[in-house]
């Protein structure tokens, strides 16, 4: 009996950590996963529905909320929706302001398009984690994970986006040649450590993606996992663990939100400076 | 926990979505902002600038106060003056006046006196006359005694 608890509470949380796939099957061709192994063999070509589908979701809801509110923004009294909206706006512009050393005017919106999204779709966490789940499996669908950024692909996707923002303007601002020369001369201005120097910064410009992907992956996945364990206590044990796990959640996620966009900005800010 | 195609397609998707927010989103909610900062700035700045100007004004318009009281003062002092001369006047004209009447009057008094003197004098002589006459029983040369009446009537 003991094993039988065991065996379906790992079941449970694996049922919960698995996305719905889609993929290259080996032997089925372009289909639904239908368990975790046969979405392990998809490879890379594979594509997590839940996670794309929700994280859009939430995109064209931020984009969508914010339009609206630009569409009807006056210079007179502002609505509650453009008081909102502009206190988030507001928020990010000091936060580019103070961080941001270069010019140029796209990244405050971006670091809005970053803030705004990652705070939705780590909101999602704070919905039960049995709703979803249980909503889709009637509909027919095996898996359904709703959080995008307890998907590690998400959070490198964006960290990716990114980091080729970094290199893009990297060259702009230096030209190929300026960012080759910081690349290879830099911290040792000799031309015998220019091997040395491009491994150390080349390590040091990958690691900086990956570093925010990873960063909010684990910060959003640890916490999943604790909602999911909380979930499989007696019922009674539930809310006494959920309530305060959810509400401890509302400053990380609004926090985790907020380290990626400052981090974004504090790499692009650094790839715009000369050295 | 596999790596695969969603890294991209959520790499496309931030693409698209930071894209929309430079096109559409972020301007007109950035630039409404700025414009209302422009115009609260612009009003403080008027407000100040208001009570600037009243403050002048008030400062004008007790300046403006201060002379005209001093002015209704001087004038009002002139008056005084001008009534005590005019009235210093019509009663300096009045006693001429009175003076002149007066004169006049004894003038004219003097006058009756004068002729009610003659026109006694001349009545006495012939009342003298008469009563002599009367006296007598006689006439009396009127041409003999003439001179000396008159010569009495005129010690009267």
């Amino acid at each position: 009996m003991a094993a039988d608890n065991e065996m379906s509470a790992i079941y449970y949380i694996q049922h919960h950590l698995q996305n719905l796939t889609f993929g290259r099957h080996p032997e089925n061709g372009w289909s639904l996963a239908s368990t975790s192994a046969e979405a392990t063999e998809m490879g890379f070509w594979a594509i997590h529905l839940d996670t794309m589908g929700w994280s859009i979701a939430m995109g064209v809801l931020f984009l969508g909320v914010f339009r609206k509110a630009g569409r009807m923004a006056t210079t007179g009294v502002p609505g509650m929706l453009q008081n909102g909206v502009e206190m988030v706006i507001e928020f990010i512009e000091n936060l580019t302001r103070s961080t941001f050393h270069g010019k140029n005017a796209n990244i405050a919106p971006l670091a809005l398009t970053l803030f705004m999204w990652i705070l939705l779709m780590n909101t999602l966490k704070i919905l039960p984690v049995d709703y979803f789940p249980e909503l889709f499996g009637r509909l027919g669908f095996e898996y359904m994970k709703i959080v995008p950024t307890t998907d590690v692909n998400a959070t490198l996707g964006m960290a990716f986006g990114v980091f080729c923002l970094i290199v893009f303007y990297s060259c702009k601002v230096k030209g190929v040649g300026g960012f080759a020369k910081e690349l290879s001369l830099t911290p040792f201005n000799h031309w015998s450590l220019i091997p040395f120097n491009l491994v150390l910064e080349v390590v040091g410009l990958i690691v900086k993606p990956i570093s925010l992907g990873l960063r909010l992956f684990g910060n959003m996945f640890a916490g999943e996992v604790i909602f999911i364990l909380i979930a499989l206590l007696p019922f009674w044990a539930i809310w006494l663990l959920d309530v305060p796990w959810a509400i401890f959640h509302i400053l990380v996620v609004s926090l985790q939100a907020f380290i990626f966009t400052t981090l974004s900005i504090v790499y692009l800010s650094a790839a715009h400076e000369h050295h | 926990m596999n790596i695969n195609l969603t890294l991209i397609g959520q790499t496309i998707a931030f693409a698209i979505f930071v894209w929309f927010c430079i096109k559409y989103v972020w301007p007109p909610i950035s630039s409404a902002l700025h414009a209302r900062q422009k115009k609260i700035a612009d009003g403080l700045d008027a407000a100040s600038r208001a009570s600037r100007d009243l403050e002048l004004a008030q400062e004008q318009a007790a300046q403006t106060l201060r002379e005209s009281k001093e002015q209704a003062s001087q004038i009002l002092e002139q008056a005084h003056k001008r009534s005590s001369q005019m009235i210093e006047e019509a009663r300096e004209q009045a006693r001429a006046e009175g003076e002149r009447l007066v004169a006049g009057a004894r003038a004219e008094i003097d006058q009756e006196i004068h002729r009610a003197k003659e026109e006694l004098r001349a009545q006495v002589a012939t009342l003298a006359i008469t009563g002599a006459e009367r006296v007598l029983e006689a006439s009396v040369d009127e041409k003999a005694h003439r001179k000396l009446l008159d010569k009495l009537a005129a010690e009267l």
